[in-house]
């Protein structure tokens, strides 16, 4: 009887063990693949990680094969894509950050009403989107009416996709702060409007700044919704109504063009680095101005 | 009277987002309905025929929701023992201890690289491998897009359901340890079950993710128009059937591919609807 409840405990307290063990190795397997990508990328693209990508714009096909053929290095960068990603990105900012700034303060400010249940929720739809159906949406918007492809379809697709991230990030920041707060500032005899930008934002500032953040590094790399609406450029274009490339958009092109396979490998790497640089901000941000 | 004018405003931006969904909607449907109207709603979902020479067009979604289905649904499948584990090891074994928000960091670093480089990655790095293990000739297929896809997903898993498997009380694990359970059987017994709809909600979550994946999928998937045949054949899902067709596409064509785009919006409503539904039975408790 004895030997036979120690025995049972044994087996508990190995059992307990493996799934101990399978925990910890699965966690760690789990993390290979990031290790696996950026060391893809950074030992591809270190080569042609250089000037050049900052200051030419994309090579044609044909220079690029006559540089393949001759050994040398491919002529050109991405310059094109540098300006449009900022030019596209820096616009759906513009749209998308007061626009959410307001939905999040709306939200915050009158949960449990039934139309602000109703916002919430269409705030969930719009963040769980596919990006390419954002694409199709924004083609709709904006590419058929206007006749033509151009950076300003592009930005309203990516401002879809932020807005979402900015109210949810900008409520949840607001309805962490202490009630005390708002009605202090309000006690003080301030009004509605100064509470809220002399005092709500102003504490808020960590969580909301962050959520903008990583909205913006979030669409920073994305390239479907892209390819259904700035399309591309091979020049420098900073005309809203053109249609415009990116650097998520390069990458896309050189993958398809087996001359310009060179370039795809240092265009990812500066798209991971600014990426991580933006989601590293936020990391920082969020620790400095802990609501 | 400032007060007035600053209030009503954040009522409009609010009312944006109710303009935004209805425009959404509205631009999908009437976009779609020359298609509707050619095979029928049901017509074109159950039809696997889709092609587009003029001669003999015809256009069907059932070869790409079904290479959706494969994809998404085998990708969450090899993605479970990574991201149950990870949630486990952040949300329990080292809860609130510096390795573990290393490890949530690293985690949460995968959902920060654009799904172009994962298409990069798995087109020059993983397709070699599923060459070399005979999975097919040349690499591409679902078997590659899924891989792909689940380490795509393990984020979204895994850091929601550490959030709930953390938010077990102590108390009921603290009952359990005195009578002498051991830590895998609080796992098994306490955690789990009280994270349950929790747990269910993000991966279904991590589901939607994986349906609506583009860019990754466009590049492994192999886009063949029919129904794949298996986990090691080629194919093509609801997205990349759009995000490679789209460029070229007028006519019946355009309407096909919105009505596809159509489709997956509502597939994945539905599936963040049912998510939302299992926190709220959480929350409940």
């Amino acid at each position: 009887m004895m030997e036979s409840i120690t025995a049972s405990n044994r087996l508990r307290k190995g059992k307990d063990k493996i799934i101990y063990f399978l925990v910890c190795s699965f966690s760690f397997l789990a993390m290979i693949p990031l290790f696996l990508i950026l060391w893809d990328v950074v030992s591809k693209g270190y080569k042609n990680f250089n000037i050049r990508l900052f200051t030419e714009v994309t090579p044609s096909s044909m220079d690029a094969l006559l540089a393949n053929m001759n050994d040398e290095p491919i002529p050109g960068g991405i310059l094109n894509g540098i300006t449009g990603t900022i030019l596209i990105v820096g616009l759906a900012i513009l749209f998308s950050v007061p626009l959410g700034l307001s939905i999040g303060i709306y939200l915050a400010d009158n949960h449990g009403k039934r139309f602000a249940k109703v916002v919430s929720y269409l705030t969930d739809l719009l963040q769980g989107m596919p990006s390419i159906v954002i694409g199709i949406i924004a083609y709709a918007w904006v590419v058929k009416p206007l006749g033509g492809y151009s950076a300003l379809a592009g930005s309203v697709a990516l401002t879809i996709m932020m807005l979402p991230m900015i109210v949810r990030s900008t409520e949840e920041t607001l309805k962490m702060l202490p009630y005390a707060y708002k009605e202090a500032g309000l006690a003080l005899g301030a009004s509605y409007t100064n509470v809220v930008f002399k005092i709500l934002l102003p504490s808020g500032f960590g969580g909301i700044f962050t959520g903008i953040l990583l909205a913006i590094s979030r669409v920073m790399g994305e390239t479907a919704p892209l390819m259904l609406t700035a399309l591309g450029a091979s020049v420098v274009n900073w005309n809203v109504m053109e249609p415009t490339s990116a650097i998520p958009l390069l990458i896309w092109d050189f993958y398809n063009d087996p001359n310009l396979v060179d370039l795809i490998w240092s265009s990812s790497l500066l798209l991971l680095i600014v990426i991580f640089l933006l989601n590293w901000t936020a990391k920082i941000v969020a620790r400095k101005w802990k609501v | 009277m400032k007060d007035r004018i600053f209030r009503l405003a954040l009522f409009i931006a609010a009312l944006t987002i109710l303009l935004l969904t209805a425009g959404i909607i509205y631009a999908l449907v009437s976009r779609s309905l020359d298609t509707f109207a050619e095979y029928g709603i049901w017509g074109f979902i159950a039809n696997p025929e889709w092609d587009p020479r003029s001669a003999t067009e015809e256009y069907g979604a059932l070869s790409f929701i079904m290479g959706t289905l494969y994809t998404a649904f085998f990708a969450l499948f090899i993605c479970i023992p990574f991201s149950l584990s990870v949630a486990l090891f952040n949300g329990e074994y080292f809860k609130g201890t510096k390795i573990s928000s290393a490890v949530s960091s690293v985690v949460d670093l995968l959902a920060g690289i654009p799904s172009i480089v994962y298409g990069l990655w798995g087109f020059y790095s993983v397709r070699p491998i599923v060459i070399e293990l005979g999975v097919n000739a040349q690499g591409f297929g679902i078997f590659l897009s899924s891989i792909v896809l689940a380490i795509m997903i393990i984020p979204y898993a895994s850091s929601l359901s550490a959030e709930f498997i953390s938010m077990v009380p102590n108390r009921m694990k603290e009952g359990a340890y005195s009578l002498g359970a051991t830590r895998m059987e609080v796992i098994q017994r306490i955690s789990l079950p009280t994270a349950a709809s929790g747990i269910v909600a993000s991966y279904i979550l991590a589901l939607g993710r994986a349906l609506g994946e583009t860019m990754a999928v466009t590049m492994l998937i192999g886009n063949t128009d029919r129904i794949p045949r298996g986990l090691r054949d080629t194919g093509n899902t609801m997205a990349s059937v759009i995000a490679n067709q789209f460029g070229e596409a007028d006519g019946l064509k355009l309407s096909a591919l919105i009505a596809i785009g159509l489709l997956l919006f509502i597939i994945t409503a539905i599936i963040n609807l049912i998510a939302k539904l299992a926190m709220k039975k959480l929350s409940a408790v």
